[in-house]
């Protein structure tokens, strides 16, 4: 990637998107009829048909957005929201059924990687494959074809047929090849979630690499990803944009809680010991029934457990904080043996935790009782409750910490 | 640096000469992609067989054998064709197993490429010009095996042999014209495929291929209007040294194609992204 290639024009509109629609079918059989339709209706030329002809629905719904070169826009929302439909049209393998696209320069597409490849031929071989359907010249291959290698990390197994090479060096290679294209519109699916740890990090400083001058439309469910680098952000829902703007950390809240889920599952218990009730004290319920905190307030939970038979040890009660992602983000600091009494039936205890530093968002509690020492569980369920910390600040990283800036100077 | 704009919308005024000249420009765009193409299949094909490339020629040697042997059993009796009858059958198998695969080149290289073509933009020409490119290669070496027949029968060297790959460049262009009119609905309904398979068997008879056209009769009037017998026979005169007979059709047949093949490329142009809508929908 050429870091110094200058910036032309700096603030141009490379992506300008307009009333764009598009509509499928959900009949393959009438579908396919569709398809001769337009295929006799497409060779005439006619720009008829705008309306939704019987099992049609519109996939894509009145898009608009413009994106300039150094900005990205994240497209985010649940499987089948119309996403990867629109990536399509804007990458030109599909026309739209209403609106315009207007692209200019060069699109580079990061949909599928290693496409072209044959399993039966070689790394190197493919190297040239893909890079062909790519857009590259032989000489382009040729010249980087040692930058290639290097980059996916393949020098020893570059001359093994592809058929033999690991799901993950596979994607390693294509991506290898995707990343010397020099576009100016860059469009990224959900690609980049194969390969280990450090090949991710890789592509994400190649793309941060690219972001400056390029515009960049990002596809991807994982949010953090999305508010690390996304400037804009639509939202989109059965087609339509539910919500679009600068706003990045709202559109997040907004698809989060469409997955908002209060069913807690009991994954293990042996009948000792039975959950009754968890509750944060202190809480306002926001409409949705969640409940709320301000950031840095104190979090106290009330928990109340029943014994179902006879139990010879303290049960040591673990409290696990989860983000909306399912990441674990801390553990609560567990009971004592001494802190709780087995003579009664029921066994009632809180945890408070002082100035609650996590950052903004929704967070869920797994909860287990297990043997002290051995670490045997009694019981453990998932997702018993969840609560939002509120605060005004979007912050992707799960703790806001409590801190002042101060200078040193004598 | 000037930026290339693309504009993607329903409201599309078809304009032929435009569309024929991007056509034209990605075709020949293409020719690494194309090439790169043709030989990742080609490689991939025979690295991963012992018998490579007799499969190529298989089909139209098996089908000169058994009629070679009918006519030698007696169980049927044909008319006398001037040369050898091996040369003749197998040169007319040959000839006709080009035009078969030349017909079926565009919609088995467009969707072989169904996996990329729903995900990357590429110039889609690229893959009707791998097509040829295979046929090219298979047609070639096929060639060379008409070649020995022709010295293992006697019928020796005649300077219009040098002359048969125009032929054969006309069956492909015959074959890849008519195929290429039949792709964007045979990427649509399976039907298609089985239609031309099923079809080509039946037509081999009206086609001088293995007998010579009769003297009279019905199959007289279909053989001389079929459009390829010209490619047939004339490639066949090319190969024995005897002064081409359907000189005049086969040169009227290869100028109807040629304004037939830039339709169907801008056809072609027109319907890939309407198939591959359907493809990945």
């Amino acid at each position: 990637m050429s870091e110094d290639r200058s910036i032309v024009a700096d603030k141009e509109v490379l992506v300008k998107v307009e009333g764009l629609s598009k509509k499928f079918c959900k009949d393959l059989k009438t579908s396919l009829w569709y398809g001769v339709k337009d295929l006799i209706s497409g060779v005439r030329g006619s720009a008829e048909e705008r309306e939704l002809r019987p099992k049609e629905f519109w996939a894509v719904k009145d898009i608009n957005f413009e994106l300039r070169r150094g900005e990205c826009l994240g497209l985010i929302g649940h499987n089948g929201a119309g996403k990867s439909t629109l990536l399509k049209i804007l990458n030109g393998l599909i026309n739209p059924d209403a609106g315009k696209v207007t692209i200019r320069g060069r699109v580079g597409a990061l949909i599928e990687l290693g496409a072209g490849f044959n399993p039966i031929l070689s790394g190197r071989e493919n190297i040239y494959n893909n890079g062909a359907i790519l857009g590259f010249s032989r000489e382009e291959i040729d010249s980087k074809l040692e930058d290639i290698i290097a980059f996916a990390e393949l020098e020893e197994f570059i001359d093994m047929p592809v058929q033999h090479y690991s799901s993950g060096m596979k994607v390693r290679l294509g991506f290898a090849v995707a990343a010397q294209m020099e576009p100016d519109v860059l469009i990224i699916d959900e690609v980049l979630a194969v390969g280990d740890l450090g090949f991710v990090l890789k592509c994400f400083k190649t793309i941060d690499t690219i972001l400056p001058h390029t515009a960049v439309i990002f596809v991807s469910h994982s949010m953090p990803m999305v508010s690390r680098i996304c400037s804009q952000i639509i939202l989109m829902d059965q087609g339509k944009a539910q919500f679009q703007g600068d706003d990045v950390g709202k559109a997040i809240d907004l698809y989060y809680t469409r997955f908002a889920d209060n069913e807690s599952n009991i994954v293990f218990d042996d009948g000792s010991i039975r959950l009754n009730s968890i509750d944060v004290i202190g809480s306002k319920r926001s409409k949705d029934g969640i409940e709320q905190i301000n950031w840095g307030e104190n979090l106290k939970l009330r928990v109340s457990f029943s014994l179902q038979k006879p139990m010879e040890e303290v049960p040591m009660f673990r409290l696990i904080l989860f983000d909306k992602e399912q990441r674990p983000v801390a553990v609560f600091k567990e009971n004592e043996i001494g802190d709780i009494n087995l003579k009664d039936k029921i066994i009632e205890f809180g945890f408070e935790s002082k100035n609650i530093q996590l950052s903004k968002g929704i967070y869920s509690i797994n909860i287990s009782a297990l043997k002290f020492v051995t670490e045997e569980p009694f019981l453990r369920i998932n997702n018993v409750i969840s609560f939002q910390v509120i605060h005004d600040r979007d912050v992707w990283q799960p703790f806001l910490l409590h801190s002042k800036f101060k200078t040193f100077d004598s | 640096m000037a930026l290339e704009t693309r504009v993607y919308q329903k409201e599309r005024t078809i304009k032929f000469g435009a569309l024929l000249k991007a056509s034209l420009g990605d075709l020949y765009g293409s020719r690494f992609l194309a090439r790169q193409l043709a030989e990742r299949d080609i490689k991939a094909q025979y690295r991963q067989s012992y018998l490579g490339i007799v499969w190529a020629f298989l089909t139209p040697l098996t089908t000169a054998a058994v009629w070679i042997f009918l006519n030698s059993s007696g169980t049927i009796r044909l008319s006398d064709t001037g040369v050898p009858y091996p040369v003749y059958a197998f040169s007319g198998t040959l000839i006709w197993s080009i035009i078969v695969a030349s017909i079926n080149s565009p919609m088995q290289s467009t969707q072989a490429a169904k996996g990329i073509l729903t995900k990357i933009n590429f110039p889609k020409e690229a893959l009707l010009l791998s097509g040829v490119y295979k046929l090219l290669f298979d047609s070639s070496i096929k060639i060379l095996l008409l070649v020995l027949f022709v010295f293992f029968y006697g019928v020796g060297f005649h300077w219009s042999i040098l002359l048969f790959p125009v032929a054969m460049l006309g069956a492909i262009l015959f074959g890849t014209t008519l195929g290429l009119f039949l792709t964007p609905m045979g990427l649509l309904y399976k039907d298609i495929g089985k239609i031309i398979s099923f079809g080509m068997q039946f037509l081999m008879y009206v086609t001088p291929v293995v007998y010579a056209i009769p003297k009279t009769g019905i199959m007289k009037t279909l053989m001389t209007w079929n459009p390829i017998t010209p490619i047939i026979l004339t490639a066949r005169d090319l190969v024995v040294g005897f002064a081409p007979a359907h000189l005049d059709y086969f040169l009227i047949v290869l100028l109807v194609c040629l304004p037939l093949l830039f339709l169907g490329l801008i056809i072609y142009r027109i319907s890939i992204p309407i198939i591959v809508e359907r493809l990945s929908a």
